[in-house]
């Protein structure tokens, strides 16, 4: 049995900021990784674009990984498992883990930091009509193909769903020699970032129909083509106007899923919208002692938020740890009006600032984002457009708060 | 060219079982199988029901066959160490549905099945989530479910680690009588038989079309399938059909022998050229939808890790199991549709009887038992310890959401019958079957595969020959690890 004041599940960007965070604080700290590197999802994304708010330079993933890892592996108060996989956790704080070298590990911890990152939406999910041969992937599965194993999936290409995994892929197979035929959206907008879609879509010529899915997938071993039609308002597709398009690589992109299998069977209370946990601006759950920050709390679009909300979860952790987390009343922030969701859905009255991270429903231009707090207004927010594949924030100012804090837009 | 005392022709649930049943005779015996392993046509696509007995028309081979295998099972499967569990099974009617359970009875007590006739309330207690429409049920408490590709793969290794051989990648394509036996030609070589098993499925009738038996005109319907996540595990206990109807058992909600749960079959007629393609169906869906609707209402579809079709090949309305009167030591097993997979083991033993009275094979005095394989989600924390100490790949979990280890996966690969296929390794150990279906060890499992076989990671496949998953290498601008 081993003791540490903060135990950290996953070493991805989450993971890491964690760890320095609760260094800040000056706590004994475990990172359990289950890859054989530090990174996460970072080790893959070989593009342009991170680190952009964090570090004011463009980086790419794996550079933006180095610089947090150089640090975390440089710091002796971190004691880093690498293949150590965790396979179940309590909620009084016992961590189980299982790695090559070490065998079955029990760790005791202070607190817990969640930061297992995502998983992608499968073609099983989806329900994908059709046979069933080789050539359709999740657009993660075949990044990691092409950028850590060296080898590309397929040559004539169709992407379903506009997410930004499924853009970036779409850029790097066209370079690679591959056609891109269509990018095709059930939503009538895209869950991907703008940039993506100008940087990765539009330079390339690539076509993107919204309203528009997959209805069925042909071909016994290799994938042959993929029949496609626009969608109805309840996204019901209209077989008549049914096309084919010959294929032989179908990329999905379809969404990202908060990776918390390990919570089944902990009270840790859930969000169905986000499918990560419920937390206050500390990013602490419902069960005391538990943390959660980064894509396993909920999807952020850049990892630059990623690292900021990870290195607060990880100070806090560390108080908590140390009896240092003096909490008072929480009030909850409720979204409505335009707003899906808002993050955190707790927050404590007291001093200073506190920065709600929200995603709207739908692409809205020229609105004004409301907090209001015991019925007045507390902050107003004027934006341009606002899309739900970017994420957006307000600040407010914790001393106005009076009871619960509603979010909405308003023209 | 290669002399046997028996060649079996197809690798499914029977052709495996009539293998391992002759391996316990002194024979040399070689099973042909044109696809890239064992259990890739109608048993790895099924419901994967042991039935109990009470459906097949009394009389028959199908009701002969099915109450012989059913009975096996218990003790087979304990034996060949496959995922199976004795749940009982319901057929479920509404009011008004009680002279249709009765004439099921009936039969069952003529078939030799344990059957009872129960009411809502004792149905309550066996499927609280009952939908509220339904009144009665028919209760076989000695029906069960099964994982048929591990019974098929572990048969295959249990026949060749007695003796038999298994050659994959070998479609048979001539068949020719010789003056003692059979000459075999696959796309690969020839092979001499003295006595040939015909197991082929839905190839079953071009088989016999070689050699000149009556090749009769097969029926194929596609069944579409759900497969849900392990978390909705406990919303069935047991085997839940409705009332059957002209075009068969009708949609079921069961358990897996896995801990899924399972929906469906439909029956959807095709004809033949397209009854090895497998194409689920979005019509095919919704009446697997609407037809769990009518049993169980509350189960929770969004649920859905997977989607799939298997095709059933039928040769009028009896199993076909007999051998050839027309050529002397042929054997032709045709229109092995349900309840095959419950018959097998059963058709099995009799086949192999009849091939080892034909040409006078002696029993051995007994067989190698098959070995457990490894399973970090069933182990106890000292086996796993030990295992890890002996080889520190059981450490490494190379699948997350059925926590499969490397070790488990170099196991796959070094079978008896060996994985050399991304999907291969998949029905032995599970890896990529869970919630985010290889997602995430796809890309690992072949990494394995290729330092494993010595072959590049482009020329790894999914499946069978053309599946090649990722077959182009990149030009520039990756990192390798
Ligand atoms: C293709 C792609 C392109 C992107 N492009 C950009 C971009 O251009 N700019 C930008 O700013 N952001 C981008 N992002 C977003 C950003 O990279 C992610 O939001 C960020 O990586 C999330 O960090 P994380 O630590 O939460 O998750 P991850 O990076 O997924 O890390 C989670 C880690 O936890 C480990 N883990 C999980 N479960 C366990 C367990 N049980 N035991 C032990 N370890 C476990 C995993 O192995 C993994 O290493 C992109 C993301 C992707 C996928
Ligand atoms: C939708 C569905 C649901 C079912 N549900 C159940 C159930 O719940 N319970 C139950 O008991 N039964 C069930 N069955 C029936 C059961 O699955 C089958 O009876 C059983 O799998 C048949 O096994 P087989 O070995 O005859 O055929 P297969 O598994 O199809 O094997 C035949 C093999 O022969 C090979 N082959 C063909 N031609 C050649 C050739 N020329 N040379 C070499 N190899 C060749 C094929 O590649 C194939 O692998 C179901 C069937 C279906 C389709």
């Amino acid at each position: 049995m081993k003791k540490f004041d903060v135990v950290i599940i996953g070493g991805g960007p989450a993971g890491m900021a964690a760890a320095l965070g609760a260094r800040e604080q000056g706590a004994s700290v475990a990172l359990l990784e289950r890859d054989d590197r530090l990174g996460g999802i970072l080790n893959q994304c070989i593009h342009n674009g991170f680190g952009l708010h964090y570090f004011g330079e463009e980086l790419t993933g794996p550079e933006y990984a180095k610089r947090f890892r150089d640090k975390v592996l440089a710091d002796k108060g971190i004691t880093v498992f690498l293949e150590a996989m965790v396979l179940s956790l309590t909620e009084d704080r016992v961590v189980r883990a299982i790695s090559p070298t070490a065998g079955l590990m029990e760790l005791h911890a202070g607190a817990i930091v969640l930061a297992m990152g995502c998983r992608e939406r499968s073609a099983g999910a989806i329900a994908l009509a059709g046979t069933r041969p080789a050539g359709i992937y999740t657009a993660g599965m075949a990044q990691r193909l092409s950028n850590v194993e060296g080898y590309l999936v397929g040559k004539e290409v169709v992407i379903l769903g506009s997410g930004d995994i499924g853009l970036i892929m779409a850029r790097r197979m066209t370079s690679e020699g591959a056609k891109v035929k269509l990018v095709a959206e059930i939503m009538p907008f895209s869950s991907g970032l703008k940039r993506n879609i100008v940087q990765c879509l539009n330079d390339y010529d690539i076509p993107l129909r919204y309203s528009t899915t997959v209805t069925r997938v042909t071909g016994k071993n290799r994938l042959t083509g993929v029949y496609v039609a626009p969608v109805d308002e309840k996204m019901n597709p209209l077989l008549e106007k049914e096309e084919y398009i010959p294929c032989d690589t179908l990329l999905l992109s379809v969404g990202l899923i908060p990776e918390n299998d390990l919570l089944t069977g902990t009270s840790v209370e859930m969000s169905r919208v986000t499918s990560g946990a419920v937390v206050d601006e500390f990013r602490q759950t419902s069960v005391p002692g538990i943390f959660s920050a980064g894509n396993v709390l909920h999807v952020h679009d850049l990892v630059d938020n990623v690292s900021e909300e990870a290195f607060v979860a990880g100070a806090s952790a560390a108080k908590f740890s140390k009896g240092e987390l003096a909490l008072s009343e929480t009030v909850s922030v409720l979204p409505s009006n335009g707003v899906r969701y808002a993050l955190p859905q707790k927050v404590h009255q007291g001093e200073g600032k506190v920065k709600i991270y929200f995603r709207v429903d739908k692409v809205y231009r020229g609105r004004t984002v409301v907090v209001e707090s015991g019925g007045e207004v507390v902050k107003r927010k004027k934006t341009l457009v606002m899309a739900p594949g970017e994420m957006q924030n307000v600040e407010v100012d914790k001393a106005l708060i009076r009871g619960d804090l509603s979010i909405y837009t308003e023209e | 060219m290669e002399k046997f005392d028996v060649i079996v022709i197809g690798g499914g649930v029977v052709g495996t079982a009539v293998l391992r049943s002759l391996a316990a005779y002194k024979a040399k015996t070689l099973l042909l199988e044109k696809a890239s392993d064992v259990a890739t046509g109608a048993s790895r696509a099924n419901s994967g029901i042991v039935h109990a007995g009470y459906d097949a028309e009394t009389g028959t081979k199908k009701a002969l066959f099915n109450v012989k295998g059913a009975a096996m099972f218990p003790s087979l499967t304990a034996e060949l160490h496959v995922p199976y569990q004795k749940t009982g099974s319901l057929v479920a009617a509404r009011e008004g549905g009680l002279p249709a359970l009765q004439a099921l009875y009936e039969r069952g007590v003529a078939n030799g099945v344990k059957v009872e006739v129960i009411d809502r309330k004792r149905i309550l207690e066996l499927e609280p989530n009952i939908s509220p429409e339904i009144a009665y049920a028919l209760y076989a408490p000695e029906a069960g479910v099964v994982s048929p590709y591990k019974l098929t793969i572990a048969q295959a290794d249990h026949a060749v680690i007695n003796g038999a051989e298994i050659r994959l990648e070998e479609k048979v394509v001539s068949l020719e009588k010789t003056a003692d036996g059979f000459a075999v030609r696959t796309e690969k070589g020839e092979y001499f038989a003295s006595y040939v098993i015909n197991a082929a499925g839905a190839g079953a009738s071009e088989v016999n079309a070689l050699i000149g038996e009556d090749a009769p005109t097969e029926t194929h319907a596609v069944g579409d399938y759900y497969i849900l996540d392990s978390k909705e595990a406990g919303v069935v206990n047991t085997v839940v059909f409705p009332l059957p109807d002209e075009k068969g058992k009708g949609i079921l909600v069961a358990p897996t022998a896995d801990g899924n749960v399972i929906l469906g079959p439909t029956s959807r007629k095709v004809p033949h050229e397209v009854a090895e393609e497998n194409e689920v169906t979005r019509e095919g869906l919704a009446l697997v939808r609407e037809g769990v609707g009518r049993l169980i209402p509350c189960v929770n579809l969004r649920s859905v890790i997977r989607v799939y079709a298997g095709t059933r090949t039928a040769v009028g309305s009896d199993f076909i199991i007999e051998e050839s009167k027309k050529v002397k030591n042929y054997f032709m097993l045709l229109g092995i549709c349900s309840p095959g997979l419950t018959s097998a083991p059963a058709i099995g033993e009799y086949v192999a009887g009849v091939a080892a009275e034909a040409l006078g094979l002696i029993k051995k005095e007994k067989m190698r038992p098959l070995p457990a394989r490894f399973h970090l989600t069933k182990a106890t924390e000292e086996e796993i310890e030990d295992k890890i100490a002996s080889d520190s790949a059981y450490g490494r979990i190379v699948c997350r959401c059925e926590k499969v280890t490397e070790g488990e996966i170099l196991e796959a690969i070094r079978s008896p019958l060996p994985a050399h296929t991304v999907d291969a390794v998949k029905r032995r150990v599970r890896a990529g079957m869970g919630r985010c279906q290889g997602g995430f060890c796809r890309p690992r499992v072949m990494e394995i595969l290729s330092r494993e076989l010595n072959i590049p990671l482009s020329k790894i496949r999914l499946g069978d020959k053309g599946s090649e998953i990722a077959p182009y290498e990149v030009k520039d601008g990756y990192e390798k690890v």
